[in-house]
């Protein structure tokens, strides 16, 4: 007699998952569009969720994702008041909201623009070339990404013309809006700067659960993709700013493609999520190009935060910058792995890569793992890492002056965070964020 | 009789387990200037953390009073708080926290533990101006980063600062001349000078007998194996320049023993 044993393997779930997802139908019908969600549908079912077995997801463990079974999240519009909080002052009419993934025209406004900049939907009438852009990074076959394309139903586009500098920032809002059952919600952003245009966004995520108990602990999951082209001697600021529910999975992939002389920068920022998980691809195409990537990732909790960078420098003159912090209490665990890649053909490059990290709390973890890969013979790279605690002796040199123990910790984790907040290029997200930093601290 | 500001009886501590102070007594009081010289490794300036209350320093055994209160049972920040205060030999740099927050911090949470109402940005900055003109220092380094980048010289001075803007009962002074040029050293110097009062103390703690110049003690202790072999006036440190310490030590050190 034989025993049958049932499995229920991987692939199965992110085929259920892809099947769910794929009944949402694009805003706009074109054949295009549909062919790129095919293709991504098709690599989709051939792919599974990653294990910790994967050598890129060796210290994020996705298994707490497979026991919740994830529906498209209902589309809601967001209340007037939650609107005009999430707003910020900078951006009041440079805005785009997105309410569980859907579009919401009544709580955006664009009439802050100046003429010629496209800030819209994937319905926009006045984007005629979105094809040659959309999903055409490197990396589109990478699981989320794949899964977040085969079900694309639409996008917020910025689209800056050759030669136009907006001054004023954008936001682009995403908002989570929990709901009893698990849900699912795939933002797509494409920004595309022309050559010679300027532009600095905020790319935000948030949930209507904060500060709100209750529904705080409801499930969710966030699978965000930005594609991010900077055109030749473009510059693009890039704030990208994570604080979803507490129970929520984040999952994000921001590549971006760097024309020659142009200037990128992004300031990552994450607060929320129970697991969330960045991974940043920036690709020098071009002679003369920078690149900054700043970030801070402040956990408490049992939360995890994985950071995955990859800069490829493949032309000369080119540099790279990246300066990463974590601030780990609890029981969180802090993740970074930042790959800089220097092929043959990038001489005279220079390449800086720095993650520090501070551990609040015995329980709290970090893996970390800078790495250079350099094939060209002239260039300046340097890189590293360290893991430190507070400084007995500057908590007690800030007591010795009449501190208390909290007020002096408080006040040295603010300076650890200050590095990379003081260069978010808005006024009112330095504040607010400096806020979170000391408030997050107080409380722990 | 003027009052005691501190008292310390038999104080013996550790340090990693090694005992470093050995039974040490000293008495200050009101409106009187203490200089401790010593050599190097004599425990002057575990004295001076113990004090204070450093986390790493272990007592084990004998008191210490100031201003009435048993001192060793208070936390860092309370004797700070009780008008205790250390002038650092190695100020501690803090990126990102400017020197004007630091300083208003500590200014309000000394205003709060007298139940007097915080100052404001404003008010403090009226303040903080007259303060800086106790140690010539220039209103830019308000906006700096505490100490970060300070030179050696500026660092002390910014200490002076702090003890101008605390008002401290006992002031001590944990080798602040050691490397400052001459100029620094009388600028700090004339600070000290300016803020002891008939109602405080100061006790500053050197190697060198050059400071003594310029701030004239009113007692000097010599200091050696973790206690005080010798005490006199200000002489006594000017007989220490002359014969070093060996020959202090020589003629004290068999006596305690």
């Amino acid at each position: 007699m034989s025993t049958q044993v049932v499995t229920k393997p991987q692939v199965s779930y992110l085929t259920q998952l892809l099947d769910r997802v794929r009944e949402s139908q694009p805003t706009i019908d074109r054949p295009w569009l549909a062919q790129l969600r095919d293709r991504a549908e098709a690599w989709t079912r051939e792919l599974a969720i990653p294990t910790t077995r994967d050598e890129d997801w060796r210290f994020t463990d996705l298994s707490p994702l497979l026991e919740l079974d994830f529906k498209t999240a209902e589309a809601i519009e967001l209340p007037e008041n939650m609107a005009s909080e999430l707003t910020l002052p900078e951006t009041k009419d440079t805005r785009l909201v997105f309410v569980n993934g859907v579009f919401s025209k009544a709580r955006s406004s664009v009439k802050g623009l100046p003429e010629g900049a496209i800030v819209g939907n994937l319905g926009d009438p006045r984007l005629e070339d979105l094809k040659s852009y959309l999903g055409q990074q490197p990396g589109s076959q990478e699981v989320f990404t794949a899964l977040n394309t085969a079900s694309l139903t639409d996008a917020a586009i910025v689209w800056i013309p050759k030669g136009k500098i907006v001054e004023t920032p954008i936001q682009l809002l995403f908002v989570s809006a929990p709901q009893e059952t698990p849900t699912i919600s795939q933002s797509r952003c494409l920004v595309v700067a022309e050559a010679n245009s300027s532009v600095t966004f905020v790319q935000q995520f948030v949930s209507t659960t904060i500060g709100c108990p209750d529904a705080g602990n409801r499930p969710y999951l966030t699978n965000a993709v930005t594609e991010i082209f900077v055109g030749d001697n473009a510059e693009v600021n890039h704030t990208y700013l994570q604080r979803e529910g507490g129970a929520a999975f984040h999952i994000a992939k921001t590549a971006v493609s760097q024309a020659k002389d142009s200037r990128y920068t992004c300031n990552a920022i994450g607060l929320g999520a129970k697991l969330s998980r960045h991974n940043l691809e920036v690709f020098q195409t071009g002679t003369g190009t920078q690149t900054t990537l700043d970030g801070l990732a402040m956990l408490s909790g049992e939360q995890t935060a994985d950071t995955h960078s990859a800069i490829v420098l493949d032309r000369p003159h080119g540099s790279a910058d990246q300066l990463h912090k974590c601030i780990i209490d609890g029981k969180a665990h802090a993740v970074f792995n930042g790959r800089i890649f220097v092929s043959k053909a990038a001489q005279m490059t220079n390449a800086n890569q720095l993650n520090q990290n501070l551990l609040l709390s015995p329980k709290g973890r970090v893996n970390t793992k800078p790495q250079l890969e350099i094939i060209a013979d002239n260039v300046k790279c340097s890189h590293g890492a360290t893991v430190s605690q507070l400084e007995a002796d500057e908590v007690f040199y800030l007591q010795s002056r009449g501190l208390d123990k909290t007020q002096s910790e408080n006040l040295l984790v603010d300076a650890f965070a200050f590095d990379i907040l003081q260069r978010l290029p808005i006024a009112s997200l330095r504040k607010m964020l400096s806020q979170c930093v000391s408030c997050r601290t107080y409380t722990a | 009789m003027s009052d005691v500001i501190l008292s310390v009886r038999n104080l013996t501590a550790n340090v990693d387990g090694t005992q470093i102070l050995k039974g040490f007594n000293l008495e200050i009081k009101a409106g009187e200037i203490h200089a401790i010289m010593g050599p190097n490794g004599s425990g002057k300036s575990t004295f001076s953390k113990v004090l204070a209350g450093h986390p790493d320093y272990e007592v084990t055994g004998g008191e210490a009073t100031f201003m009435g209160q048993n001192l060793l049972e208070m936390e860092t920040d309370d004797r700070a708080l009780a008008g205790l205060f250390l002038a650092f030999q190695y100020p501690v740099e803090i990126p990102g926290v400017t020197n004007l927050d630091f300083l208003k911090v500590a200014y309000n949470a000394h205003r709060k533990r007298k139940g007097l109402e915080e100052l404001d940005a404003f008010d403090f900055e009226d303040l903080i101006g007259d303060k800086l003109e106790v140690v010539k220092m220039d209103a830019k380094f308000l906006n700096r980063s505490v100490n970060e980048g300070f030179s050696g010289g500026e660092k002390k001075r910014n200490e002076i600062l702090q003890m101008a803007l605390l008002e401290p009962k006992l002031a001590i002074l944990d080798e602040t001349d050691s490397g400052l040029d001459i100029d620094a050293l009388k600028i700090v110097a004339n600070g000290v000078n300016q803020l002891a009062k008939p109602d405080n103390a100061t006790l500053m703690i050197t190697h060198y007998q050059r400071l003594l110049n310029y701030v004239v003690p009113d007692v000097v202790h010599v200091m050696y194996d973790g206690r005080i072999i010798t005490s006199g006036d200000k002489d006594l440190a000017l007989d220490l320049e002359n014969r070093g310490y060996d020959g202090v030590i020589e003629q004290y050190a068999a006596v305690g023993v």
